[in-house]
């Protein structure tokens, strides 16, 4: 616990305290020397957004620029989000069948997540070069790379090539451990391969997708390489937090850069609640807490079901939980 | 168990000592370079020192260095290669100054860090009467000046020139055009004869060549970006009809479409392929262009010359790296006879033989048989001799992004000319302020 305080709740705390600087600076007119030093602001970093705002013009029209930051990071991650899942399932499914050579397309399959994040970002600026494999293969003209909605959709295409293997990874592992019988009982009871599929493989498969969505949700959202390598800096429509926080950080403002940071980080930790408490995502895995929780509940139940009835609310009974695969 | 303890108190311990370290770095200072401009330092000092540069692509540096250390035991230079990316050399060398570390005793610094680094006296003054510059190009040593000091001293130069087609040109009798209206009419007669060629591309990519292209355009047109007391005149009529000139450009199609996502290397191999008539880009261009592999269509048949202006011969953006001692440095006596001793006229003439750097010394430009050895020699110096620094802004950074959003939006017709500089005007007023 107290390493964690140290190496997790510290930096965070730091990087609090430091959004509630600014630096000041000005020349000085005869010498042209910087005057600079950092002091308190208060929350200002954070309420510039709406009382000082700087505008800029992106895909989603003028707006401030962590606004705009913003609406990217959210746009990619549930357009990305939503198509790895649907892509990932399906290699899962194909994978998971048995078939003649199924070791190399495990592996092909696998071959993009390998490649490192900045190497692909480069690689998918060739293929959507002015002159370059997309273009040809759609006979368009399309100027990728500028600073447009196409270079969204640049960006999303390479994260999807990129990543969907890893929801197919994990699914995959959520596959393998479902019973060849279960399916076999359904053949026997006529449901069609669309209903083994919604009826069983993916209520089956649910806790280890949810896992997956949830750790590509949170990835996608901390956004960089990809459209700082593959689209560049500056470019509005692709800016996301994380390439935000990263040019004041750049230019010498640390105070905005930890604000942006911590607006970022709250988002997450945001999402994140809402998906282990609406989706169940069980990422603690830990059954005997779980069993815990679902006594109290009980108890809590039945006490208001006495209350209701007039009846003395019963005593807990005092239970040991015994779970057979936490440690002891 | 008592195992298990011991392990437990020594990660204890080793995370205690990872925050202690992390806050030790991450403290900044509360207040930094709010002294006044100090000129003293230990100009007598000799011993080992680094230098820190960007990768070293020509492979000759190493042995250099190497020759320096054989004649001066006792004053060791380490050369410390950093990236090939500028963004990644500058947060290298703000990193260390921020940290007020003299790691990198000298550096090798982009000439559009120049006022940042001076500003936050992160580099050391040089004092004119130990580092004398004469005999070196007027503009280089402008390009080291801030505040009327010298906060580096010139090591390699860079400016722009105007690719063109010389065999299509020659068989239509044609010169090179000094003038855009010129550069109109060649295009004129020669383009419709070519399908798939345009007439002219430069660097319309969102990053720093945009900025350099513009300004370019800008001050060709007889317009300025700062005036030279530092104040923004980017929406005067003068600057306005140079960046008119490249708006219509790509309306009329003089410069292809796909322009706007050129970088230098892009805008070479639209121009080896032969789809470009003109281009425009920095002297590297001319050994690869020249290269008979068949990796250029090229080959022997262009030429360069200044580039072309609005009424008159054009203006380029002053390019290039200057040698700066960092504030924190020890042994500056060793830093400044090292630096005096890597750009001399000799040792700056076997840079440009073995690594075609262009020099900063005035008088290699005019020599005859360097002229013979690079065709682009005599062009290249005119281009650098009238060329004009980019703004000397403090906030560099923000002042060129600033720039390319403007440029942008007005090239990819999102914005008027007049709204998005008028726009430029105001930011760039609030940031060099």
């Amino acid at each position: 616990m107290l390493v964690i305080a140290l190496v997790v709740g510290f930096p965070i705390l730091f990087s609090v305290r430091e959004s509630l600087f600014a630096s000041s600076s000005g020349v000085d007119p005869t010498t042209g020397v910087l005057q600079s030093g950092e002091h308190f602001a208060g929350l200002s970093n954070f309420t510039d957004i709406f009382s000082n705002p700087t505008l800029v013009v992106g895909v989603w029209g003028s707006m401030d620029r962590l606004v705009n930051a913003f609406i990217n990071t959210t746009f990619f991650t549930v357009v990305c989000v939503v198509a790895e899942t649907i892509i990932g399932v399906a290699m899962a499914v194909i994978m998971s069948k048995a078939f003649r050579g199924r070791g190399l397309v495990r592996a092909a399959i696998l071959v993009p997540w390998a490649i490192p994040t900045i190497v692909s970002a480069k690689m998918w600026a060739l293929i959507f070069d002015a002159n370059g494999v997309a273009n040809k293969l759609l006979g368009q003209n399309i100027l990728w790379l500028a600073d447009n909605s196409y270079s969204q959709w640049a960006v999303i295409v390479a994260d999807v090539w990129k990543t969907a293997p890893f929801i197919g990874l994990l699914t995959l592992a959520g596959l393998q451990t479902i019973p060849d019988e279960v399916y076999e009982a359904a053949r026997v009871d006529g449901a069609s391969g669309w209903q083994q599929f919604t009826r069983i493989t993916l209520p089956l498969v649910q806790p280890a997708l949810v896992v997956a969505v949830l750790f590509r949700t949170l990835d996608t959202m901390r956004m960089f390489d990809l459209p700082f390598g593959m689209i560049g800096p500056g470019k509005y429509s692709v800016e996301t937090l994380s390439m935000f926080a990263y040019f004041e950080n750049n230019a010498l403002r640390y105070g905005p850069a930890a604000a942006y940071s911590i607006v970022l980080f709250l988002y997450i930790v945001l999402v994140a609640f809402l998906f282990v408490k609406l989706l169940g995502a069980d990422v603690v895995g830990d059954p005997e807490a779980k069993a815990m929780a679902e006594a109290r509940k009980r108890r809590k139940v039945a006490a208001r079901q006495a209350k209701a009835e007039g009846r003395p609310v019963p005593k807990p009974v005092r239970s040991t939980i015994t779970s057979g695969d936490s440690p002891s | 168990m008592n195992n298990k303890t011991t392990k437990r108190a020594l990660v204890a311990t080793l995370a205690a000592a990872g925050v202690l370290a992390t806050a030790a770095c991450s403290s900044t200072p509360a207040s930094s370079g709010s002294a006044g401009a100090d000129t003293t330092a230990d100009w007598t000092k000799k011993g080992p020192i680094t230098y820190a540069q960007g990768k070293d692509t020509s492979g000759n540096l190493k042995a250099e260095i190497d020759e320096w250390n054989a004649a001066n035991p006792d004053q060791k230079v380490t050369l410390i290669e950093l990236s090939d990316s500028a963004d990644q050399q500058r947060d290298a060398m703000v990193q260390r100054a921020t940290a007020k570390s003299g790691e990198f005793s000298v550096i090798s610094m982009d000439v559009v860090w120049t006022a940042e680094f001076a500003a936050n006296q992160w580099v050391q003054e040089l004092p004119t009467d130990k580092f004398p510059m004469t005999g070196m190009l007027p503009s280089a040593v402008d390009g080291v000046t801030y505040f009327n000091k010298v906060y580096g001293y010139p090591s390699t130069s860079d400016g722009a020139l105007l690719y063109f087609r010389k065999d299509l040109l020659d068989a239509k009798g044609l010169k090179a055009p000094t003038t855009w209206a010129e550069m109109k009419t060649v295009c004129d007669a020669i383009v419709p004869e070519h399908p798939g060629m345009s007439c002219y591309a430069g660097q319309f990519q969102k990053y720093e060549g945009l900025t350099v292209n513009v300004a370019e355009a800008i001050n060709s047109a007889g317009g300025e970006v700062l005036t030279k007391d530092g104040k923004p005149a980017v929406n005067t009529p003068a600057a306005l009809s140079g960046v008119q000139w490249l708006v219509d450009g790509f309306k009329d199609g003089m410069i292809p479409k796909e322009a706007i996502t050129f970088k230098e290397e892009e805008s070479r191999q639209a121009f080896q392929d032969g789809k470009l008539l003109f281009l425009r880009n920095w002297p590297y261009v001319y050994q690869l262009a020249q290269k008979t592999d068949g990796s250029s269509q090229v080959a022997g048949k262009f030429a360069v010359a200044p580039l072309p202006g609005k009424d008159g011969p054009g203006v380029s953006t002053l390019g290039g790296h200057n040698m700066a001692i960092s504030k924190f440095a020890d042994n500056k006596g060793t830093a400044m006879e090292f630096i005096k001793w890597m750009n001399t006229q000799d040792n700056q003439k076997r840079r440009l033989k073995t690594s075609s750097q262009a020099p900063t010394v005035q008088s290699l430009y005019s020599d005859s048989s360097l002229q013979t050895e690079f065709p682009y020699l005599k062009d290249l110096g005119d281009s650098i001799a009238t060329a004009k620094p980019r703004p000397k802004a403090v906030k560099y950074a923000d002042v060129t992004l600033a720039v390319q959003d403007a440029t942008y939006a007005t090239l990819q017709g999102q914005k008027t000319p007049q709204v998005a500089f008028d726009e430029l005007q105001t930011k760039l007023t609030d940031l060099v302020k």
